[in-house]
Formats: C-alpha cells, sequence, structure tokens
C-alpha cells in the first residue's frame, strides 16, 4: 500500500515531518518497506521561459536560446528539437548535478558559443525514459519556481506493508486514523454530506443470494462530461504509482486508495435495465475490464444485467458496460461482497484487483453510502451532471459486537500496566465505543475493524499505540538452577552420527526433501501419493525415498566443476509414505572419485563397498546400534551393484544398505565410478540400554595368547559366516578374532580362497597350558570346517 | 709379576686397538673367558701357598677390574659412535609436507540450530519435532487459519494429491504446526523449541522451497509479553555474541498470536559493510528483521483444548537460514543447498566444535 505525506497529511492534523510520521508508522505495527523521495537530486532545477531560440551559427541542429529564471537572463546552447521562444522548461544552471550521469554541469563554449547551463528532459532528470526533447511545463508555470515543487515531486511517497487484518489501513485514512490515536496529530473531518438526488434511478437492482453481497447501493448520475481528471487527482494516483484514466476511472480508484471504498461505475447507457447480484450459471462468460475473457461458474458472485454478467462482483468490472470518454451516463455502484466468496472468485479466475483485495479482507460496512456520497460529489464536481436518489438493495448486515476488557490485561498479558482511563482513551481515538469504568470495560470495535475478536485483540490496540517499547523485558524464570538436557536420546545419538560421519572425512550436505520423478523412481519411490500437485520445478517434484539420490547428483555437480574427489553425508528424512511413521530420519553418504588428492605417503584410494560398510557401520555404532552384532548379507536394494552390496540387519529389523552403486544408477545420473555409497535408517536402531554405568571391567592378569588359523573354504563362502562361528566357540575366553588375511590365486584350487584369522584368548583364572590352547583350537577348527565346509589350511 | 705386567699391557693396548664391538669381545674372550689368559692364572692360584696365594689373588683381581672396566669403557666408546654414525645415516627431510587433512565438516544449518538449541536449552526449553507432511488441520485451521483466511494465500502451500474423501496433504509452510501437535499431547506447563524443515512454493534468490525454522512454544499461567521480549533479546545476543545488541520489537500480525511483535536487531550499513551491533553515534541505526512472535492467540489455545482462562504463554519463528546468514556472512541462501564442496569446506564447521554457551565461541 502506497501514500505520500501530503495525502497523510490531507487526513491528518500534524507538523510531524517524514521521519518521524515513517517512524511512528512502522512503530504501531505499519512496516514501512521504503520511502521514496521522487524529488531526490532535483532541489537545484528552477523553472525557466525560453526568451528567444535562434539557430547556432555553426550548427543546424543546435539552438542558442536565452532563458529568463525569474532572476535574470542566461544564454545556454541546446540540442531539443522542440526548444522554442515562449516555452517553459527545467533549468539548471552551470555547477548542479545532472542526475542522470552525476556530471557536474560546467560553462563552456560549444562550437563557439558560451552555454551556462541546461534546458532538462525527463530522461537527463531521471523522472522516465522519455527523449523526446526537453521538459515543458503548462504556461501558466511560476518562473523561477523550484521544480520539484511544481511537479509535486516534494510530496515522499511511503510503501507500506499493512499487515492481512488492517483492512481499514489499505486506504490513507485508516493509516491517519491510526497516527492520530499516538497524539502525534488530529484526524481532520472528513465530508459525508449527502447528496440530495434529482431522479429516480432508471436502472434497478436485486439481490439474488444475499451471502455474496448483502449491500448494494447504487446511484444513476446523467448529463455528465468524462475527460481527463484535473491536476491534483492526477498527481494522487501517479505518486503511487496508478495511471491516470479518465475522471470516472481515476475516481474509483481514488476513494480505493484514499477511503478503502472501492466503487465500480457502469457507463448506464449500457446496461439493459437492472443489475442482478447472483452466482454466475455454468457456461457464462465475461470479458473483463484488463482485455481477458473468463468462463464463469457458480461459485463465482455475478452482477448481471439482461444481456449476461456485466461485473465480477468485488474483483473487476466487465468491458461491455465500461466508461469510455464518450460516457453521459453512469450507474455507481458502492456494495458489500462477502470476503469468502471474493477471494474465491479471485482465485479461481486468477483475478488480482485492488478491489478484491480489500473485499477480501473485508471493508467497513458503514461506509458503504458515505463513500458514494462522495463519490458522487466528485463525479458532480468535475464532470458536471445531475445524480440520482441512491438505490438499495440488501441491507446493512449488524457489525456491532462487545468484547470485555479486563483492567489489568494489559498488565498480565502484555506484560505493561496501563490505567484502564488511558486504554479507554487510547480505544476512544482508535473509534472503539467504549462503556464501564474500573475494573472491566465493555469494548465495541468501530466497523472498520472486523479484526478485532476478542480481549487479545483490545489488549494489543492499547500496547501497540503505547508503544511496545514500552512494555518492560522480563527475564525468562528457570525452573532449575542447572540446565537441563534440551534433545532427547534419540536425537543426541543423531548429532553424535552426525559429527562421527564428519570426523571421518565426509562434508556434510543439505539437500531438499523432493526430487525429481526419475531419480525417485531409481531409487524405489515414486509413489503417486507423494508426488506434489504444484511442485516449483518437474526435478523437485516428489517427496524422496532416499537420501541418496541428492547426493549422487551432488557428487556429479562437483565433478563437474572439476572437483572429482567428493566425500559427501546428509542426515536428513526420507518419506516411505505420507504418514507421519513414514518419514524416516536416515544418514547417508557417498564417496567418489578418490579418497583423497595425490601425496608423496598417503596414496588415495578408490572407495569401495569396504569403504562404505566402514562408513556405515561407524555411523551404526554412533547411533547406539550393537556393531558386534549387525548381521551383513548380500541382497542390496536394486540401485547398488549386485554382487559388491549388502544389507544391515539386527535379527529381522533393517538398519541400512551400503555398497557400490549399480551401474545402471551411474550413467542415469552421469557420475564416474566406482560410488561407495551407504544408507542407514536412524529410526530402526533400537534404543541403546538405559543407564550411564558401564558394564563391570575385569583386568586379567594372565597373558593374553595369540593363534592364528587359516582356512581354505569355497569362495561363496561368506567371510561372516566363519567369523561367527570361531566366535561362538568360547565366547568368554577369546576376547577378539580379526580376519587378517584373505588370498585367492595361485597354490590354491580353483573356487577356493583361504581366510586367516587371528585369535586372542584372554585367561582370567590362570595361565593357558599348551594342552588347554590345543583343545581350544581342535574346537574352533571343528567349529568353522562344520559352519564353512572348509579345512584347516595345512 | 713382570708376568702379570706385560698381561697387562697386552690387554690393555688390545682393547684400544678394539676397532669394534665384537672386536671388544674378542678380547674380554681371550683374558677373561672361560679360557683366558687371565683366567688360567686365577686358576693356578691353587697351587700357591697360602700368602702367595692372597697377594696373587688381589693383584690378580685388580688386573682383571682394570682391565673389565676398559673394555666396557671401549664398548661404550664404540657404541656411541656406532649410534652416532646410524643417526646421521637416519637424517630425513622434515620439512616434508603432512597428509592432507581429511577431517569432513558439519553444514551451518546444522550447526547453527546446535548453536540455538544450546541457548535456548539454557533457559529451559526442550527440543520437539514434527512431521514435514502435515494435515490442514495442524498447519492451518488449528492455528487459526481457516481455509479462506487470506494469510493461507500468502503462505504459498505445496500440496500432495487430493485424497478419496477431498482432503489434501501439505508440506508444513512453516514449524507452528509442532505448537498444535505439542499443546494436544502434553498438559502446560510447556516450553519446546522446535528446529526443521518448512516448504514454501517459492524459488528466487531470497526464497528457497525449502528452509529451516526454529518454532518457540511457552505456556504457562503467567508468562506475558515482558517475558517474550526478555527471552528473545537474551537469544538474539546470545546468539550474536554482541551484549549490547539493539533488539526492536513491531507490532504485526499473525493468525496464532495476539497481540503479534515482529522483532528486529540493530546493526549498521556504514561504507556498505552489513555489521550486527548498534549504530556507530553518528551513523544511524538500522534494523534487521529477524524474528515474528506473540502471544498465543486464544482461539489456538482453546483448539488445542487449553483454558485460555487459565493458561497463556508466547510463541515465536524464525529461519535458520537468515540468522545464519548474517552471522556467519553468507551471501546467497541458494547456495546452502546445491552441496558444493568448496562452499561446505568453506562456510562448514569442524565436527569437534560443538557449540556450547558456557565454553564459548571458538574465536
Amino acid at each position: 500500500m502506497k501514500t505520500t505525506v501530503s495525502w497523510l497529511k490531507s487526513h491528518l492534523d500534524t507538523s510531524a515531518g517524514t521521519d518521524a510520521l515513517v517512524e511512528r508508522l512502522v512503530m504501531l505495527g505499519h512496516d514501512v518497506d521504503g520511502v521514496e523521495d521522487r524529488g531526490a537530486g532535483l532541489a537545484d532545477f528552477v523553472t525557466a521561459r525560453v526568451v528567444s531560440a535562434e539557430r547556432h551559427p555553426q550548427a543546424d541542429r543546435l539552438r542558442v536560446c536565452v532563458v529568463d529564471n525569474g532572476a535574470e537572463h542566461i544564454q545556454v546552447v541546446c540540442g531539443a528539437p522542440n526548444a522554442r521562444a515562449g516555452m517553459i522548461g527545467v533549468f539548471g544552471h552551470a555547477g548542479v548535478t545532472v542526475p542522470k550521469t552525476g556530471a557536474v554541469l560546467t560553462e563552456s563554449a560549444i562550437r563557439g558559443v558560451v552555454s551556462r547551463g541546461m534546458l532538462m528532459s525527463e530522461a537527463e532528470l531521471k523522472l522516465s525514459d522519455s527523449h523526446d526533447g526537453i521538459i515543458e511545463l503548462p504556461s501558466d508555470t511560476p518562473i523561477g519556481a523550484r521544480y520539484v515543487s511544481v511537479a509535486g515531486l516534494d510530496d515522499p511517497v511511503v510503501d507500506i506493508k499493512v499487515t492481512p487484518n488492517r483492512a481499514d489501513c489499505l486506504g490513507t485514512r485508516g493509516l491517519a486514523r491510526d497516527l492520530a490515536a499516538t497524539g502525534i496529530g488530529t484526524l481532520r473531518p472528513l465530508d459525508t454530506t449527502p447528496v440530495p438526488g434529482k431522479f429516480t434511478s432508471p436502472v434497478t437492482l436485486r439481490i439474488d443470494d444475499p451471502t455474496a453481497c448483502p449491500l448494494f447501493l447504487g446511484r444513476h448520475i446523467r448529463g455528465i462530461k468524462n475527460g481527463p481528471s484535473p491536476d491534483w487527482l492526477k498527481s494522487r494516483l501517479e505518486s503511487i504509482g496508478l495511471r491516470p484514466i479518465s475522471i470516472l476511472v481515476d475516481v474509483t480508484n481514488f476513494l480505493t486508495f484514499d477511503l478503502n471504498r472501492p466503487l465500480h461505475v457502469f457507463d448506464a447507457g449500457k446496461i439493459a435495465r437492472g443489475l442482478t447480484v447472483r452466482l454466475a450459471h455454468a457456461g457464462e462468460k465475461m470479458l473483463a475490464l484488463n482485455g481477458r475473457e473468463y468462463a464463469l461458474d457458480p461459485e463465482i458472485c455475478a452482477i448481471a444485467d439482461d444481456n449476461g454478467v456485466q461485473s465480477l462482483g468485488g474483483v473487476m468490472g466487465g468491458e461491455a458496460t465500461s466508461c469510455t470518454e464518450a460516457t453521459t451516463e453512469v450507474f455507481v455502484e458502492a456494495a458489500l461482497f462477502d470476503p469468502i466468496r471474493t477471494a474465491a472468485t479471485g482465485r479461481r479466475l486468477e483475478i488480482i484487483s485492488d478491489a478484491r483485495y480489500r473485499f477480501e479482507r473485508g471493508v467497513d460496512p458503514e461506509f458503504t453510502g458515505p463513500g458514494l456520497e462522495i463519490a458522487t460529489r466528485l463525479i458532480l464536481d468535475l464532470c458536471g451532471g445531475e445524480a440520482s436518489e441512491i438505490v438499495v438493495a440488501g441491507a446493512q448486515p449488524e457489525w456491532r459486537r462487545t468484547y470485555a476488557l479486563r483492567a489489568d490485561r494489559p498488565k498480565t498479558l502484555g506484560g505493561l500496566a496501563v490505567p484502564a482511563a488511558e486504554s479507554r482513551q487510547i480505544l476512544e481515538t482508535l473509534g472503539f465505543a467504549v462503556e464501564g469504568q474500573g475494573g472491566e470495560l465493555a469494548v465495541t470495535p468501530p466497523p472498520w475493524r472486523g479484526d478485532v475478536v476478542g480481549e487479545a485483540d483490545l489488549v494489543e490496540e492499547v500496547l501497540r499505540v503505547k508503544g511496545y517499547d514500552d512494555i518492560p523485558a522480563v527475564p525468562l524464570a528457570r525452573d532449575t538452577v542447572v540446565s537441563r538436557p534440551a534433545i532427547d536420546a534419540r536425537r543426541r545419538r543423531a548429532d553424535l552420527v552426525r559429527r562421527t560421519l564428519a570426523a571421518r572425512g565426509l562434508v556434510e550436505a543439505v539437500a531438499f526433501s523432493f526430487i525429481s520423478e526419475k531419480a525417485a523412481r531409481a531409487f524405489g519411490g515414486g509413489d503417486a501419493r507423494l508426488r506434489l500437485v504444484n511442485p516449483i520445478a518437474a526435478d523437485l517434484s516428489v517427496m524422496r525415498p532416499s537420501v541418496l539420490p541428492a547426493l549422487v547428483e551432488a557428487a556429479q555437480r562437483n565433478a563437474d566443476r572439476g572437483y572429482p574427489d567428493v566425500a559427501l553425508f546428509e542426515l536428513g528424512p526420507l518419506y516411505r509414505d505420507d504418514t507421519p511413521a513414514g518419514q524416516i530420519n536416515a544418514a547417508a553418504g557417498i564417496r567418489a572419485g578418490r579418497t583423497g588428492p595425490r601425496d608423496w605417503r598417503a596414496k588415495p584410494e578408490t572407495p569401495d563397498f569396504v569403504l562404505a560398510k566402514s562408513d556405515a557401520i561407524a555411523a551404526l555404532a554412533a547411533a547406539g546400534a550393537p556393531a558386534d552384532s549387525v548381521q551383513t548379507s548380500g541382497d542390496p536394494p536394486a540401485w547398488y551393484h549386485p554382487g559388491r552390496a549388502g544389507v544391515l540387519r539386527l535379527g529381522p529389523t533393517v538398519l541400512g544398505h551400503f555398497g557400490e552403486l549399480h551401474p545402471d544408477i551411474l550413467e542415469a545420473f552421469d557420475v564416474r565410478g566406482p560410488v561407495a555409497a551407504f544408507e542407514i535408517f536412524l529410526d530402526a536402531v533400537p534404543a541403546a540400554r538405559a543407564g550411564r554405568a558401564r558394564p563391570p571391567l575385569r583386568l586379567s592378569v594372565f597373558q593374553p595368547v595369540e593363534r592364528d588359523f587359516a582356512f581354505i573354504v569355497d569362495h561363496a563362502v561368506p567371510a561372516e559366516t566363519l567369523l561367527r562361528a570361531a566366535r561362538g566357540v568360547d565366547r568368554k575366553l577369546v576376547t577378539e578374532i580379526r580376519l587378517f588375511d584373505l588370498y585367492e590365486g595361485a597354490g590354491l584350487p580353483d573356487g577356493k580362497k583361504s581366510l586367516a584369522i587371528a585369535v586372542t584368548l584372554q585367561p582370567q583364572d590362570a595361565t593357558l597350558t599348551d594342552a588347554e590352547i590345543e583343545a581350544f583350537s581342535q574346537k574352533l577348527v571343528a567349529a568353522v570346517e562344520k559352519a564353512t565346509g572348509g579345512v584347516l589350511r595345512g | 709379576m713382570d708376568d702379570l705386567e706385560q698381561l697387562r699391557g697386552e690387554a690393555l693396548r688390545d682393547v684400544a686397538a678394539a676397532s669394534s664391538v665384537d672386536a671388544v669381545e674378542a678380547v674380554r674372550v681371550a683374558v677373561l673367558g672361560r679360557s683366558g689368559q687371565l683366567t688360567q692364572r686365577m686358576r693356578g692360584l691353587g697351587a700357591l701357598d697360602p700368602d702367595a696365594r692372597r697377594e696373587t689373588g688381589a693383584a690378580l683381581n685388580r688386573l682383571k677390574d682394570e682391565i673389565a672396566e676398559a673394555l666396557e669403557a671401549r664398548k661404550a666408546e664404540l657404541g656411541q659412535a656406532a649410534r652416532a654414525q646410524r643417526l646421521a645415516a637416519e637424517r630425513a627431510d622434515v620439512t616434508l609436507p603432512v597428509p592432507p587433512d581429511t577431517t569432513g565438516r558439519i553444514h551451518p544449518i546444522s550447526q547453527t540450530i546446535d548453536e540455538i538449541v544450546a541457548i535456548f536449552g539454557e533457559m529451559g526449553f526442550a527440543v520437539a519435532e514434527g512431521p514435514h507432511i502435515e494435515d490442514d488441520f495442524y498447519n492451518f485451521t488449528a492455528l487459526n487459519i481457516p481455509p479462506e483466511h487470506p494469510a493461507r494465500q500468502e503462505h504459498d502451500t505445496f500440496y500432495l494429491p487430493e485424497r478419496a474423501d477431498g482432503s489434501r496433504l501439505v508440506l508444513r509452510t512453516h514449524t507452528s504446526p509442532v505448537q498444535i501437535r505439542t499443546m494436544l499431547a502434553q498438559k502446560p506447563p510447556l516450553r519446546i523449541i522446535v528446529p526443521g524443515r518448512t516448504f514454501r512454493c517459492d524459488h528466487d534468490a531470497t526464497h528457497s522451497p525449502m528452509f529451516h525454522q526454529v518454532e518457540g512454544l511457552v505456556i504457562d499461567r503467567a508468562t506475558h509479553m515482558g517475558h517474550l521480549k526478555g527471552c528473545l533479546i537474551e537469544f538474539c545476543r546470545a546468539f550474536f555474541g554482541v551484549d549490547d545488541l539493539p533488539v526492536r520489537f513491531r507490532p504485526s500480525y499473525f493468525p496464532f498470536t495476539e497481540p503479534s511483535a515482529e522483532v528486529d536487531i540493530g546493526c549498521s550499513r556504514e561504507g556498505g559493510e552489513l555489521k550486527i551491533g548498534a549504530g556507530s553515534a553518528k551513523g544511524q541505526q538500522s534494523w534487521l528483521e529477524i524474528l515474528g512472535s506473540g502471544m498465543v492467540h486464544p482461539q489456538v489455545l482453546r483448539n488445542c483444548g487449553i483454558d485460555p482462562d487459565e493458561y497463556q504463554g508466547f510463541a515465536f519463528g524464525m529461519g535458520i537460514e537468515r540468522v545464519a546468514m548474517l552471522k556467519y556472512g553468507i551471501p546467497d541462501l541458494r547456495t546452502m543447498y546445491e552441496s558444493d564442496l568448496r562452499w561446505l569446506k568453506h562456510y562448514g564447521f569442524l565436527p569437534l566444535d560443538i557449540p556450547s554457551l558456557v565454553r564459548g565461541p571458538l574465536l
């Protein structure tokens, strides 16, 4: 919502300057987006008459002009084709700065003729892009006056972000009323004297659907002459960026922005009999004032005559009954349209108009009549003619509501003690009716304040007029002296996962929750229920079934930028369905390229499934999973390499996947492989054992013994089978089993491999004897051979 | 005795001549070994009469000690030389660079969330969370935003497909639905903060279709707007690390709070550089909007089964990216989500740098 300082002052009697008014508006809740001083940089330019304009002796296209700036006659050389004797223009004396170029005008000789200044064009003053010669001012313009005053450019434009609740402030008067309540000035009275009707309107009114439009007033004005508006009106509209069109249109725009009273004028000569407010019929069409034809439906509020729909109630008028320069009789509409219906109409037809914006926020129901009177008077003043009596359809809806304001509520809710008498005075200046004294006030909001619906709103009115600055800040008392944990165990674990992965060399990314449908399908998703109806782009249209696709895309982008060595992870949601339980917290990571730059010592590696598994296991351990009990199986989801990836489980629960990505995925995402990836599901990790105390630690005084065993097994036998069998032999005695060698090739039969383990035995009660060690070894060999079908390597 | 003197002379000469530890050992064996010259003489002592035995024995022992000492000394001397030689041979180029640091980084959004939690945690808030795919009730209706409310249009909501019953799920447009979920599930007093993802159908230089907010909610019997100011001023000063940071509360409008306030922090833009804090005496104080807040609307409390005549409190919401950008000088919102490694390493945080108020910022 734009207005100007002088426009505000036409309603507000105040001596306050722009800065003070702006500051007060902001602290009232009307945030100011900007103050545009259109006269900035133009202060030194004055009006001047061209006394003579002769051809330059050395140049056909130039003129030597003598200019009267009110004080002296000055010679300038001018290249504008429209420079001529008698005209009044805008003069800049040598020494002033030209806004467009920033250059200072100097006295100089142009082709031998002295020039002591410049006659300005709009472009040079940065007023427009027009290069149509120098500015020509009306012949009655005073000479030697400041150009900004003459052009009305010394009136700063204030752009205000009116909050959706304050429909009343979508007119300048509403803002002035709020300002007046703070004591910065007084609200000037508004002349709403009725214009007596001279005849009965030939246009009749009927409301078929009072829910869409409870009240419709109208008035016929005949014998008018439409034409351009006077300068004051044009200047008002131009200052806020509206293009003046004709008196009839400009008057309706003026009332919209001055008094928040949208109106519509029909060319009465084009209305077939009367107007009816009703819902549109399916199949009806209307060509609107914006030049577009709209197909209507029964959700839409229409104003129709015998020929069909002529206007979209509260949204936009129709072309067929619009006013033109030739219009001689009009029918002025001042109606009350239902906010919800208006919003629905506007949204359905995708029309944003100043009228819709106001009706859907709610206009003052009491002001329908006064608004029509003011509009009538303006039209009669500017266009002549005579007005009919007012035609009325419907009735003004009841708007009076009364709320109690307990005297202590500004203090107990707002934190600022305000005496009841002061609360009362503030509310009354804002137009509220207040009854009662002392402990409880009965407050009736004015008709333009439909947003006030309870005591809390009244407290806000009192506080914002007093100023939020006056509310003393009070520390928020805490129940405990020492802080309590702010995050639960699950979130604490997630934090540890995040920092563990980063410590392992992965860089944290944050990617969007939505991805392309193609990517979603490639990673097991694409469920229609998770597809956005209104995505901003096709590649951000489906809720992601996995965190991985975004990381793979990121790897590709980084590689394209020349950084192919990628180690990224993200802790974030994936979406299995549209329920709250279907949103899973996951941790996923990928490594592509090499594990680091070339180095003289730390040789970089190519990421493989083992690295991905290491990351996954580290993340699971950080998440609180018993990492030693996690089982691995080689049945990965389809987006992984079928032979170089696996699933991590605890019993039947899938904790995550890891491995090298499938070549098809690499191809589809245009990434160079191999890419090692993992994804674990944090919500699937069982809650860790409660309690902080660690199990008792028994430190044996006896030497541990390490024994190595190598087994020859079939190629297909999983290492985990062997390790599990070895671990099961004597869980008390064995403290660690590590696979330290994997060998296939020369010296072994085809299809066989050798797996070598180091077993650490830690006796607790006595040093192990050779016989005991031998007995254990035999048991271990037997168990492994049984589980794997392999044999001890001789 | 001349014989002994000769032996001494020869032995000590041999020791001195020994040029290696092995040579020293050879001398030891030849003189002091099982069948060494001195050892044999010791054996011969038995044949002497007691007086001569005592005298000769003492002399032999003295000689034995002397030679042994000489052997040890020579051995140590040779050992030292050998070590010096070895050390010289082991000399390496210590100016060689160390292997590249492969530590990863924490994203500024995560770090900022941790910082925010650390501050509100000190004020007794606990973290709550909620789903991103919400239904209309939690995201709008319960928050006093009925279907035709103009505020709903300003939310730029992402919708999921219409379901059989005509309802549509949405991607939550703010973290406020978690207020509702919390109030429906728990009894007051409540003090929660809700960091998390939010979604709006908007994409330009300053808007991202996904961003993060943190919501705050305090409900009890006595909390009023003065507490809201106290809490948020404390937060802003702690978060930006500026003790005298000016904080301004402006009336505003949100459907789910009444009274409502926007919160601005002071900054200066002298010389084109944005600085968070009080403007200098002659420079004008500028303001940056960072928070929306207000007292929870009575209708919202009623929607959650809480009696507004008994309980009240405040709520606030803040964009996490925005405060992170201001605090860490990140110029462009969109770069947050591009996963550009160069950006992440530049703006990211070390994993061991865990935010804590008592430990202070890492400077």
